[in-house]
């Protein structure tokens, strides 16, 4: 696939594990994805309404070494020409991060190559360095996905400091739980994504938290809440409710408030480029409504293709690869910390 | 044949090296910090220590469950990720079985036991018989979930001579010596726990026989299904039998 021949160029096998998918990519020099294989378990945690961990780290050790397999193949690769392992050693659920930690350590144990334990949103938004090659620090960047949702800036690699953060509900949480409450099922992001496109999003008036101490940060639970009174009390009072309307309004509210705490961050921090990372930055109506803020004040705007916005183990390979060549190695004694903050080191 | 050999499905971790029917190195910790944090050390640690070539490594041996689920995926994966590296097959070992082995050459029923919460045990039933000059480890009941007074049951029915090992017997020694009727004996330390020397052992055996698979198919057998499975599987049958009570005229 790619002439990697080249004995300057840094290989990274980064390997993702950290919940329901099983992911493992080589990438060159931090900026180019040679593969990216990502098996994705939806299907199995479907019928449970969410990703059950025990089924998910099963999943991940019956399926990580063919997963690695070919993405060196797809690469075009051996095991030796790889220059370092990353992989991601949390945040993300235990059983399933300890699959690709365990299996990282040994891979690279016994081939002899360096590790190198990566963040899984340090990951997220690292993937915009293989979106776009020519992006450099500092830029701010809105993280938000099915667990995290955080507006982050990004003063150099793998320099971050948080601005803002949710308090309770992730973004992609509030959409998922949504969804079910509206008969979608799961996964609720692409299902409210796709069926708001047929309804109305000013039909209901959902409210856009505002907490006073911090105006960074998010919250979602009150939405949630307020769609689930609304559907209550259409129940008794027997309205029918009209699905698209719900997801609509409910995701309007969504992209209004991370619009508009993003857009506060740009002006107050003077911000010339944004991006954004993770599952939800794949929500079509987010990604244009940011496009179209950006556009109006000039500022660069940054988005990953949706296959390097949802999970995925090139993005580990990008932020392995400057990790890296800042010196960063872990022993064999590296652990999955499940609730590994932004920035924190191990 | 030289046999690399991990037990990560108790409470103790174990690495062990074999060449033949040599044990040229072996390392045991019982002890709180997690496997993640010891087991690969351990493997760094005896392969510096006796200058092991990884490339001479045959065959992974790895105890292959019953056990904590996240102890099994530890040393499954670390048994993983060295078969895909060297490109070597996996010794998929029972972890009964390995359990068993300890106490080799004993002339008693041998009941590996351990903890397997909710009221039940991994257990199973094995004896040593000679064979051509040396002892066979033979299964007279294979690796299982079972209730303690199951087990009690069974074994008072076959009436033999017992011993029994592992870390369940801690947890259930009282209710053992309260209602088995045979005479019983308990393994002392340095027997009653997990081994890798055992497991490295029955992989030499199962080398020979030529039983190993893929490190790529190669996944633990947990016993078990999920909790998330179980409930949704006993929620259809109650559904079924409803359903089927409210078809009967």
């Amino acid at each position: 696939m790619a002439d990697v021949k080249n004995q300057e160029e840094v290989l990274i096998l980064g390997i993702e594990t950290s919940c329901d998918e099983t992911a493992a990519a080589v990438v060159r020099n931090g900026r180019q994805a040679l593969s990216n294989v990502i098996y994705s378990q939806i299907d199995l945690h479907t019928v449970y309404g969410g990703v059950v961990p025990e089924i998910a780290s099963r999943k991940h050790i019956e399926k990580i070494n063919q997963v690695i397999q070919k993405a060196l193949e797809d690469a075009g690769t051996t095991l030796e020409q790889i220059t370092a392992v990353a992989v991601t050693c949390g945040p993300g659920l235990v059983g399933a991060l300890l699959v690709g930690v365990a299996e990282a350590k040994a891979i690279a144990f016994a081939s002899g190559k360096p590790l190198v334990g990566v963040h899984h949103i340090e990951g997220h938004i690292c993937a915009n360095y293989l979106e776009d090659k020519e992006l450099e620090p500092p830029f701010l960047c809105l993280v938000v996905s099915g667990g995290h949702s955080h507006l982050v800036m990004v003063h150099d690699y793998g320099a971050y400091e948080i601005l803002g953060q949710t308090r309770d509900d992730a973004a992609g949480e509030a959409f998922d739980k949504v969804a079910r409450a509206i008969g979608l099922g799961y996964p609720g992001g692409p299902k409210i994504d796709r069926v708001s496109c047929e309804g109305n999003q000013e039909a209901i008036a959902f409210p856009r938290a505002k907490l006073e101490d911090s105006v960074y940060d998010f919250s979602f639970s009150g939405l949630k809440s307020a769609v689930l009174n609304y559907l209550h009390d259409c129940e008794r009072k027997g309205i029918k409710v009209c699905q698209a309307d719900v997801a609509a309004s409910f995701q309007k509210a969504v992209v209004d408030v991370l619009t508009e705490h993003s857009l506060r961050a740009i002006e107050q921090y003077r911000v010339k480029k944004f991006a954004i990372a993770g599952g939800v930055a794949s929500n079509a109506h987010l990604r244009a409504a940011l496009q179209e803020a950006c556009a109006k004040r000039g500022v660069a705007f940054y988005r990953p293709a949706p296959i390097l916005c949802t999970d995925n183990a090139a993005m580990i390979g990008a932020a392995g690869y400057y990790e890296y060549q800042k010196g960063v190695r872990h022993g064999w004694d590296l652990n999955a910390v499940p609730g590994l903050k932004l920035g924190e080191r191990i | 044949m030289k046999v690399l050999a991990l037990e990560s499905s108790g409470l103790v971790a174990g690495v062990a090296i074999m060449e033949d029917d040599v044990l040229v190195a072996e390392y045991t910790t019982d002890y709180k910090k997690t496997h993640s944090q010891t087991l690969l050390p351990m493997l760094a640690e005896i392969s510096r220590m006796v200058e092991l070539d990884l490339k001479t490594v045959d065959v992974i041996g790895v105890a292959a469950g019953p056990g904590s689920f996240t102890g099994l995926r530890i040393g499954s994966a670390t048994a993983k990720g060295l078969g895909l590296a060297l490109q070597r097959p996996i010794a998929a070992i029972p972890t009964l079985d390995a359990l068993a082995y300890n106490l080799y050459g004993c002339r008693r029923l041998i009941c590996p036991l351990m903890d397997a919460r909710r009221g039940q045990v991994y257990t199973g039933l094995y004896r040593f018989a000679p064979e051509n000059g040396s002892d066979r480890l033979r299964t007279l009941m294979p690796q299982c979930a079972l209730s303690v007074d199951a087990l009690i049951e069974k074994i008072n029915g076959l009436g033999e001579e017992v011993i029994f090992l592992g870390d369940g017997v801690p947890v259930y020694r009282k209710q053992l010596d309260d209602k088995i009727q045979t005479p019983c004996g308990y393994a002392p330390a340095g027997h009653n726990r997990q081994r890798a020397a055992s497991v490295a052992a029955l992989a030499v055996s199962c080398a020979v026989r030529g039983e190993l698979v893929s490190a790529a198919d190669f996944a633990p057998e947990y016993l078990r299904l999920s909790q998330a499975e179980r409930v949704r599987q006993e929620a259809q049958k109650a559904q079924k039998e409803g359903a089927q009570t409210g078809e009967t005229p």
